[in-house]
């Protein structure tokens, strides 16, 4: 039997799947994982930074925020669930009912899974790898894709709230937020480049171990480049300031849930906090070195001595450090709403992708150069790299592959000349501007 | 075995549409309910809609839809690339400039053509 035909097999997958080996122990680790964290502590996070971001927010306005329920306000975000869930849910007529509803659902889906990778610290330490394993759900050894397929759901659960409503402020933010999250979705993946190729990992509790090691890789330029692409890019994926043009009130009413009233428009409001929860733990997890303190793995090894207790000191420290990253990472995303306006349309494209992807294109290479220098055990120390080209081995495929890679690279610099210099005749599918080559937003 | 690690990404998902539909079953229980036609219209600041609203949408939005295929494809296919160029050196690091080079041609050939004006 061919392999592909094997895939036809229900009995081939059904051994994969089959639940022999999930043992009792593991299932009540995956139920209070489900039960404590994705059920009450995230749900209490978010409702908690709504709170927090209207505090804050007052705060910069020079107002006092609100102070009526509960101490400080404290209870503002349970009175307002009570009137969410007591509103009356209004359809309108001519919506597709099925795909209104389903829409805050996706994107509820889409905020949830994308916490299900992410370590919270540094869990226990694997005493043959001497590899922290990570408090996490689970850790699938591709998590870093999952996490951005999974969070890119949220673009179909945006376009189905636009365009099920039938409403046609709604249809102009559906279309809005499918441009702007594309767009911004290349360079949040393409930023997290760098980090995939210093680890050797798309895991995220290797990433978090490999910055024990290195040091936090914020701290170094590509690093520092590229967390500032994620960060711009994550703050567009979220649809918040300066990058809210989907709901855009000053101009379409609401956008894309114009037409959702009630908890309906609760889900969506969750789900947005959510997914800000998730890319803050995402640029914590990749840059800022999850659990860990910069510099150094002092406490971690050190205060460790096998024993429980130690495991636990350890522990309350790094989630401690975690949640002490996020907040931060959570008030510069609040700082940056309350301090910047909302971009035009045609500048917010042209800083994605004339700005944001040639420069993380860059940066990539930067990285892959900047971990033969810095960061490659010294068996390969930099004077070694010119020697490489002439040591390689002799071999046919080796020299077919210079062959064809010499050829590529003539011809890529050729076409790019004659791009440049203007020699083709372009065909212009838009008025030509004056100079090709210009960004409009100069104008 | 490592797809058992999927199996709570299942469990998981359930979660995740029983938390949606927690509320909303909630709200259908305990909200009230007072249909009236007017409720019923298309929210249009007070305006009765007029023509269809899912009409055609100008070309821009699907070129960009284009050519975002080509670089969420070019991103998966650093991913492995990236993750194991420490074990393929120098080699494997030009053939992806290569690979960069032609993408980014990619790129400038759009922008000269006008693909990337938004007005």
């Amino acid at each position: 039997m061919n392999f592909a035909a094997s895939w036809a097999v229900p009995l081939v997958w059904a051994q994969y799947f089959a639940p022999t080996e999930i043992s009792f122990l593991l299932a009540v680790k995956w139920f209070l994982w489900l039960a404590v964290a994705f059920f009450g502590l995230y749900p209490l996070i978010v409702a908690y930074m709504v709170w927090a971001e209207r505090k804050v927010a007052a705060r910069f306005q020079d107002r006092i925020g609100p102070n009526r329920v509960g101490p400080l306000g404290l209870l503002q975000p349970i009175a307002d669930l009570i009137k969410l869930i007591t509103k009356e849910d209004i359809v309108p007529r001519t919506a597709d009912g099925l795909v209104h509803l389903l829409a805050p659902i996706l994107l509820i889906i889409s905020a949830f899974m994308v916490l299900a990778v992410v370590p919270l610290g540094l869990g226990y330490l694997d005493s043959d790898t001497r590899q922290w394993r990570g408090i996490v759900p689970v850790d699938p050894p591709a998590g870093l894709v999952y996490l951005l397929a999974v969070s890119s759901i949220s673009t179909l659960g945006v376009f189905l709230a636009g365009w099920s409503s039938r409403n046609k402020y709604s249809l102009l933010g559906a279309m809005r937020a499918v441009a702007q999250l594309i767009s911004y979705e290349i360079p949040q993946v393409l930023a997290t480049i760098p980090i995939v190729l210093w680890t050797g990992s798309l895991s995220l509790v290797v990433m978090m171990n490999k910055q024990l090691e290195y040091g936090w890789f914020l701290f170094s330029p590509p690093g520092l480049l590229a967390f500032a692409i994620l960060t711009i890019a994550s703050i567009a994926e979220v649809n918040r300031t300066p990058f809210d043009l989907p709901e855009a009130e000053s101009e379409i009413i609401a956008g894309y849930h114009t037409e959702y009233s009630g908890m309906r428009f609760g889900l969506f409001f969750l789900a947005e906090y959510m997914s800000v929860f998730g890319v803050s733990c995402l640029g914590t997890v990749l840059f800022l070195g999850g659990g860990t303190l910069p510099f150094t793995t002092f406490p971690f090894l050190t205060i460790l001595t096998e024993t429980s207790f130690s495991y636990i000191l350890c522990n309350v420290l790094s989630v401690s450090l975690f949640a002490i990253k996020v907040l931060g990472y959570i008030f510069l995303m609040f700082w940056i709403r309350v301090t910047l306006p909302r971009m035009r349309v045609d500048r917010l494209m042209n800083f994605s992708w004339k700005v944001l992807i040639p420069l993380s294109i860059v940066n990539i290479l930067i990285a892959a150069i900047w971990y033969e220098f810095v960061l490659r055990p010294p068996v390969h120390s930099y004077w070694n790299i010119p020697l490489l080209l002439f040591s390689l081995p002799i071999d046919a495929n080796v020299v077919e592959g210079w062959l064809v890679t010499l050829v590529l690279v003539l011809l890529s610099v050729w076409g790019m000349l004659r791009i440049f210099r203007g020699t083709t005749s372009v065909p212009q599918v838009m008025p030509a501007p004056r100079v090709a080559l210009r960004p409009t937003a100069a104008r | 075995m490592v797809i058992f690690n999927y199996v709570f990404i299942g469990v998981l998902f359930l979660g995740a549409i029983a938390f949606a539909l927690g509320p909303l079953i909630l709200m259908f229980i305990v909200a009230p309910r007072k249909r009236s036609s007017t409720k019923g219209d298309t929210y249009e600041c007070g305006l009765l809609t007029t023509g269809e609203t899912w009409v055609r949408f100008r070309i821009q939005y699907y070129v960009y839809a284009l050519l975002f295929v080509v670089f969420d494809i070019e991103s998966i296919y650093l991913y492995p690339w990236a993750v194991s160029y420490a074990g393929l050196g120098l080699f494997a690091l030009i053939e992806m400039i290569v690979f960069l080079i032609m993408l980014v041609i990619g790129l400038v050939y759009a922008w000269a053509k006008g693909v990337l004006r938004w007005v």
